[in-house]
Parts: structure tokens; sequence; C-alpha cells
């Protein structure tokens, strides 16, 4: 994977995911054995559109392996206001890092911006196309609660029909022999195209709109948001919105390993009483995904 | 038979006939093939009866012989299109379009928030169904449809 970009999630193979999962485990494990990985080097973080956690996340991971960081956060203070091309940006920047971190509104730009880039790229979310280092920064917290990527019994809860997170965690688990339980409202079903795959793969799915009928079979329970924009019709969104929010009450009858991931920013589909459960695993999968950027950047600048 | 059908359109001497194009894709097969840069005379039918496709269209191009590449464009538009090269007046070869498993250039991606919508960037498609002539653009990963092709100019 040296000197490979991360673009979309579907460029990659089992064995490539479970090398970055098992460095990541590593530096988990082995702070002493990070500490200088990326000394004298230079990372651009480019966010060509605001997403604060995300870029945290990447220059939280640089600055932790003794690396150095350039960029913007708002391309408002960029020359991309001066009607610059991604081209000549991608371009420019190469000259000054050793690696760039892109993150954009337009799909496609990531992809476009790699072939354009004599350095390495890292899609940090292009669109509602791809954000790889989520995926992967999912399978990771998954691997850490529960010892195993193998068999595991997966329900995704929320918006499945837009949830880019969602559609890139079918496909990477599809490796691992999982049962998919879906739960979503009628409007916010998984789309066809990912059911054929899903069935393709010969990989057991079971689908509901009650969130508490798939709860106690569950090892892994991952909340996304149902949006209001998503729908057409307000009076949907009214009947649907509090029906998938996740209480502490009904965690009673789970299972002893269940945990509960979201991706973040979390609203109210999870309500706060669930953070005092050992089920809340969200914030750990926010810390789990440092050690998971810190893995993929070492393992394409090939210092691993 | 067909040849009867074919003086509807009057013969051509030496050139390229391509026939069995749906009548809906005629101006599109001309437009992708640049024809109206061509000085040579071209004689074109429209909505001509097919058993085979309803409608179809008929392009004569005199003196002129498209190259593979340019054959394999058509294919985009008008997959069981039939070619002849003519020479005095004699069919002398008979080809058959194909889809190729790349397409570079000639259609826009369908997705309105796609950079190469936005960018000067080259259109890159892998074909995902040749029968029906769907692509997956390299770039935003979706889906364009042949109702939906939009040649780029």
């Amino acid at each position: 994977m040296k000197g490979k970009d991360l673009i979309s999630i579907s460029d990659f193979k089992k064995e490539e995911y479970l090398q970055i999962i098992n460095l990541a485990e590593y530096y988990y494990n082995n702070p002493e054995a990070y500490n200088d990985v990326l000394k004298g080097k230079i990372i651009a973080t480019l966010f060509f559109e605001p997403s604060t956690r995300t870029r945290l996340s990447f220059e939280s991971a640089v600055q932790r392996m003794g690396g150095r960081i350039i960029g913007f956060s708002d391309p408002s203070s960029s020359s991309v206001q001066k009607g610059e091309s991604l081209k000549d940006t991608i371009l420019t920047v190469a000259q000054y890092a050793d690696l760039i971190v892109i993150r954009h509104p337009l799909e496609g730009s990531a992809r476009w911006a790699a072939e354009v880039s004599p350095v390495p790229v890292i899609n940090a979310g292009d669109g509602a196309n791809q954000h790889p280092t989520q995926c992967l920064l999912d399978l990771f917290t998954i691997k850490q609660s529960q010892a195993t990527l193998e068999n595991l019994s997966i329900t995704l809860v929320g918006d499945l029909k837009y949830g880019r997170t969602v559609h890139s965690l079918i496909q990477a688990l599809s490796y691992f022999n999982p049962t998919f339980y879906l739960v979503s409202p009628e409007e916010l079903k998984l789309p066809y195209e990912y059911k054929i795959f899903i069935e393709e793969k010969n990989i057991k799915y079971y689908e509901s709109s009650d969130i508490n009928e798939y709860l106690p079979v569950s090892d892994i329970v991952y909340v996304t948001r149902v949006q209001r924009e998503r729908f057409s019709d307000p009076m949907e969104y009214e009947k649907v919105k509090n029906a998938y929010i996740i209480k502490a009450d009904m965690l009673k009858n789970t299972k002893k390993n269940m945990k509960i991931l979201h991706p973040l920013p979390r609203v109210n589909e999870i309500s706060v009483d669930v953070d005092e459960t050992d089920k809340a695993y969200y914030f750990q999968q926010a810390l789990y995904g440092v050690f998971t950027r810190m893995a993929i950047i070492s393992i394409i600048l090939g210092l691993n | 038979m067909d040849s009867k059908k074919e003086l509807i359109v009057s013969a051509i001497k030496d050139g390229t006939v391509i026939d069995h194009i749906p009548a809906r894709s005629l101006f599109k097969v001309l437009s992708i093939l640049n024809l109206h840069n061509i000085d040579t005379p071209i004689t074109i039918g429209c909505n001509l009866r097919s058993e085979k496709l309803g409608k179809k269209g008929i392009i004569k191009i005199s003196e002129k012989f498209p190259d593979e590449h340019d054959l394999n464009k058509i294919a985009l538009f008008a997959p069981q299109a039939k070619i002849n090269i003519i020479r005095n007046y004699e069919v002398v070869e008979k080809k058959i379009v194909e889809v190729p498993d790349t397409i570079e250039g000639i259609v826009k991606c369908m997705n309105p928030k796609c950079i190469t919508n936005h960018e000067q960037i080259r259109t890159f498609f892998y074909v995902i169904d040749k029968k029906n002539v769907s692509l997956k653009c390299k770039y935003c990963e979706k889906i364009t449809t042949q109702e939906n092709f939009e040649i780029i100019k």
C-alpha cells in the first residue's frame, strides 16, 4: 500500500483492511512505537468544506506521530475563493507537503486530486460519495469491542438510504461473514443495489421498522441520524422522528458484549442516559479513529 | 429486401454506411462522429421503417472510412448498428460495433455534483452494462444510463 492513495473503500482488499487495523491496534497498545514516525514530515489538511471532527482527528493523528501540519479548515480563507482550480491547488500544495488529506463537497474530487498529485492523497470525504477512513475506523472499533470481525450480528439503524457510512460499512464487513439487521423508516430503507450486493455475497439479512426487534440479538448496533431534510413529506418525518431513538431502558435484554456505535455528531438519536451504560462506545470510537488514521498515514508513507 | 429499402436513401460509390441506428439516436450519432465538419457528401435517412427497431436511421458517408475508435463511439447510442464499407457500389466489409470496456470523454457524467462537471477534466467511465450501456464514473462512482447521455461539445 506504500505510495498508494486512499480514495474509496472498494479500492482495497480484505488483507489491506486487516493490515491497517492491525497496525492501529499495535499503536494503541504501544504508544512508544509511534512518537517519531512522522518526524520531519509535513502533512497538508485541505478542507474545502468544514468538518471539525474529521480534521481534528487527522491533526491529532499527525501530531501524535511527531509530524507537522499545514492547511486550511475553510475554503473562504484560501485561494479557492479567488477561483483557483482544484488541480492547481493540489499541484501547489504537493510541493509543500509529503501527503495531502482532502475534504471536498464535490463527488470524485479526491480521485481527481490523487490523479494530479505527485504525493499520496487521503480522501476525508468527497460529498456524498466516499469517506474511507470513517469506514476503517468503524472496523477497528468493532474489532476492539468484540475481539473479532468474523460472524458478528450487526444492526444498522436510522438513515440507511442516504447514509454513506452505512453503505461503506456493509461493503467492508461483507468480507467477514456478518448477519445484518436493517432498521429504518420506510422512506429511508437500504437501497435495492445494496440489498443485491448483500444477497450476491450470500450474507443473511433481516429488515424491520421496529428498533426493539433486533436489539437482543445484536453484537453491534450502529446508529445514524434520521435527518428532516431527507423526507419529501414533513408529516412522515414527524411520524418517525422519535421512533429511532435508543434509550437506556431499551437495553435491558441485550447481549453482554453488545456495543453501540455512532459516526457522530449525535443529535438526539441516542438518548444521553445511554452514555452512562457500558453499551455506549461512540466516544471510544472517536479515539480509535485517531489510531486508525495514524495507521493509514504511516502505511501510505511506508513508515510502519 | 434490404437493398430495396436502402434505395430510399441513394446509394453511394465509395464510403461508409451506418445502418440500424435507433431513430431517436440518429442525431447523436451524427454529432459523435463530428460529421458536421466533413466536406464530402453525406446522406441521412430518418424515421425509416425497421422490423427490428420500429423506426431507424441510416447515415451514408461518401469517401470517408471512420476508424475503429470512432465506430466504437457509435455503440454508446446504437449498440445494434451495422456498418458497411462500400467500394465501387459493393459492400466489401461488414462491421459490428462493440461497446468498449471504458469510455473516455464523449459523454458527461449525469451527477451535477461530480467534479468533472465543475473543473476541466476529461470524463472517464467504466462500462458496467454493455447491453444497456450503463457507465460508472471513475471519479464520483455514480452511474450514468443511456437515456441520460449528454454529448460533450
